[in-house]
């Protein structure tokens, strides 16, 4: 049964006097039922105590918790009909696997048939049934994290939490759970909100991403909107890997028809109101040509890696990565000019760094 | 050839010096415990006895002669079970419950007493021999094995607080997290959880505890009545009681059976001991 989640006002403040800290800053999200919520953000930003606040395992200092249209705030975990998924999985390694599956059922007095019935089903669904009876010592990192996932399942919450929960896997194993834990949520339906500080695992997995920084929400959006409309410098340059050039000039026309200058390219574009600004183009959103360019600048490195090459250019606003295709001819050296596709631009106020519409 | 082996050679010699000069001493007990009166007089402290005699284990154990009390060693032997038992179990079973709340239930101040605590790990006993005797007056527990079972159960509470507080800080507090959301409170998650995992700490606990007590001498002689002394206490005593002829067999015969109980302790839970600082291995 998939459940709405509201996180209103949500402020929490450690310490007291002069040595408080605030790390979540009023943070307001609303997540529909049956959506998988990111939350992403670097170290320090605040993202898992947000969770843990959802969890209940910390209080908010202010603001409240709504799970499906009721308040939380003082709810004890037990009684929020969550599960949740720990970065080290937080298996009971006094318990076979099967157990570890069960004990939250037996602390809600299942009884034992429907018990065994129950972590039968969870096991052929994550296929683990061949370890139901071992040790989580007894198993890989992979087969943890299997066991981990079938815990939260077992319950059938109403709220799915997960605290990075891939981030001690292997690289391969890895995009292997990623697409696991998506099929899942598309099996289940359950309401979702995920803790990464992994952008790829943001932008696969989640309905909707919220960037945060020094707790503060920079962003809520769709995986599309964050990368292609980014709403500051911040969010533009954390998600998307090369990260977004931002390139810092002054607009001297505006409009549709408008000029764009800067260490002396002028590209004709359409701008945002005249006044300083800063453009933003992704890697893939400039092209390399040989011949007359307005922007031009020199190879300074060649970087493939096997689907597409990047080229980084030193030109006059600085070092610009563009994505190219990997048979293409560039060489260190070279004299190249850039064209920048101009619907894919991104604009922000250089002193504020945030989005400008044009 | 000689050469390569040399220092090998030289290790074990060290070794086996190290190991005659500890051994040396159980070695005279045992060797002096079945040698007759005769044989002692003799004079050598190291030759093996002549006959294999029980008779002054015998006589230690049931009818040596304390004062004018001629039943052996038995009573204190009793007496320590008595009290060693329960104040072993009560201790090890409190500080765990200590332990548990200093490390996973933190608590504004927990920091502070968990510090206090340390204190009595380092604190003299003499020290609270008076006041002690003073509460045990109060509560009406003076001169019984009641109020000596309270003594060690205090006196080493901050020990083995102390020993379950540091291994259970090593437990990832997402552990608890996890149990707290799958709905366990405060004891399930002890007692499921916590308990079945301090295998480890529960021994080297239950090992030290034991061995503290049963070798307790100084609470023993102070808070002890005329039929609650501790073995410690009896064996004094009856090693002090004056005869015509010393009895060295029958001396060395009760010393070693006073010491045998924390040796087999040791040598039946000691193997969890090493087992368990090598295992323990929460995360992989």
């Amino acid at each position: 049964m998939a459940a709405s989640l509201q996180i209103a006002g949500i402020r929490k403040v450690f310490g007291k006097g002069d040595k408080a800290v605030e790390v979540l800053k009023k943070i307001e999200i609303d997540v529909a039922p049956g959506e998988f919520l990111i939350l992403v953000g670097p170290s320090g930003c605040g993202k898992s105590t947000l969770l843990n606040i959802i969890a209940g395992l910390e209080e908010p200092s202010e603001g409240e918790l709504r799970i499906a249209g009721k308040n939380v705030v003082g709810v004890a975990p037990a009684q929020r009909d969550i599960a949740m998924v720990f970065q080290s999985y937080a298996l009971y390694p006094t318990m076979s696997v099967a157990d570890n599956i069960g004990f939250a059922l037996e602390m809600r007095k299942v009884p034992v048939e429907e018990r065994k019935k129950r972590i039968a089903e969870v096991a052929a669904m994550l296929q683990i049934e061949h370890l139901l009876d071992r040790r989580p010592a007894q198993l890989s990192g992979g087969q943890r994290q299997r066991v981990a996932m079938g815990r939260a399942l077992a319950r059938d919450p109403q709220l799915f939490l997960f605290d990075e929960p891939l981030s001690n896997l292997d690289a391969k194993l890895r995009v292997e759970m990623r697409a696991e834990i998506k099929r899942l949520h598309q099996v289940s339906g359950i309401t979702s909100v995920y803790v990464t500080h992994d952008q790829i695992e943001a932008m696969t997995l989640g309905s909707r991403i919220a960037v945060m920084k020094d707790g503060i929400l920079q962003q809520i959006g769709t995986p599309d909107d964050i990368y292609n409309r980014p709403a500051n410098t911040y969010v533009a340059t954390f998600i998307g890997s090369p990260t977004m050039n931002l390139i810092k000039g002054h607009v001297e026309a505006s409009g549709a028809q408008g000029r764009f200058s800067f260490n002396g390219s002028t590209l004709e574009l359409a701008t945002p109101a005249q006044g300083d600004a800063t453009m933003g183009v992704r890697p893939e959103h400039i092209e390399l040509v040989t011949g007359d360019a307005a922007w031009r600048g020199e190879v300074a490195v060649v970087e493939p890696t096997g689907a597409d090459t990047y080229v980084v250019v030193n030109t006059s606003a600085g070092e610009v990565t563009v994505r190219t295709a990997p048979s293409a001819p560039w060489k260190a050296g070279d004299q190249v000019g850039l064209r920048v596709n101009p619907a894919n631009v991104s604009w922000f106020n250089t002193a504020t760094g945030v989005r400008l519409d044009v | 050839m000689l050469s390569k082996n040399l220092p090998r050679i030289l290790i074990y010699a060290t070794l086996l010096l190290a190991a005659f000069f500890f051994l040396a001493p159980l070695y005279v007990m045992l060797a002096t415990s079945f040698k007759d009166a005769e044989q002692i007089r003799s004079g050598n402290l190291l030759s093996l006895p002549n006959s294999l005699s029980f008779e002054s284990w015998k006589l230690a154990w049931s009818s040596a002669c304390t004062g004018v009390d001629c039943r052996g060693l038995q009573p204190y032997f009793m007496n320590s079970i008595i009290m060693a038992v329960p104040a072993v179990l009560i201790s090890t079973a409190w500080g765990a419950i200590n332990g548990y709340v200093l490390s996973m239930w933190k608590f504004k101040g927990s920091e502070v007493l968990f510090g206090f605590m340390l204190f009595g790990v380092f604190m003299p006993f003499q020290v609270v021999l008076l006041p002690m005797s003073q509460v045990l007056g109060y509560l009406g527990l003076s001169s019984s094995l009641g109020g000596l079972v309270l003594v060690h159960c205090i006196a080493g509470l901050a020990g083995t607080t102390l020993f379950f507080r540091n291994y259970y800080t090593a437990i990832p507090k997402e552990l608890v997290n996890a149990a707290r959301i799958d709905g366990a409170g405060f004891w399930r998650i002890f007692f499921r959880i916590v308990v079945p995992m301090s295998t480890p700490i529960l021994m080297v606990t239950l090992i030290w505890q034991f061995t503290n007590i049963w070798n307790d001498f100084l609470f023993g002689v102070a808070f002890s009545g005329a039929d609650s002394k501790p073995i410690t206490v009896g064996l004094n005593n009856m090693a002090n009681t004056s005869s015509s002829v010393k009895s060295y067999n029958v001396d060395m015969a009760a010393a070693v059976i006073a010491g045998l109980p924390t040796m087999l302790v040791y040598v039946l839970a000691g193997q969890y001991f090493v087992k368990g600082l090598t295992a323990g291995a929460v995360k992989g």
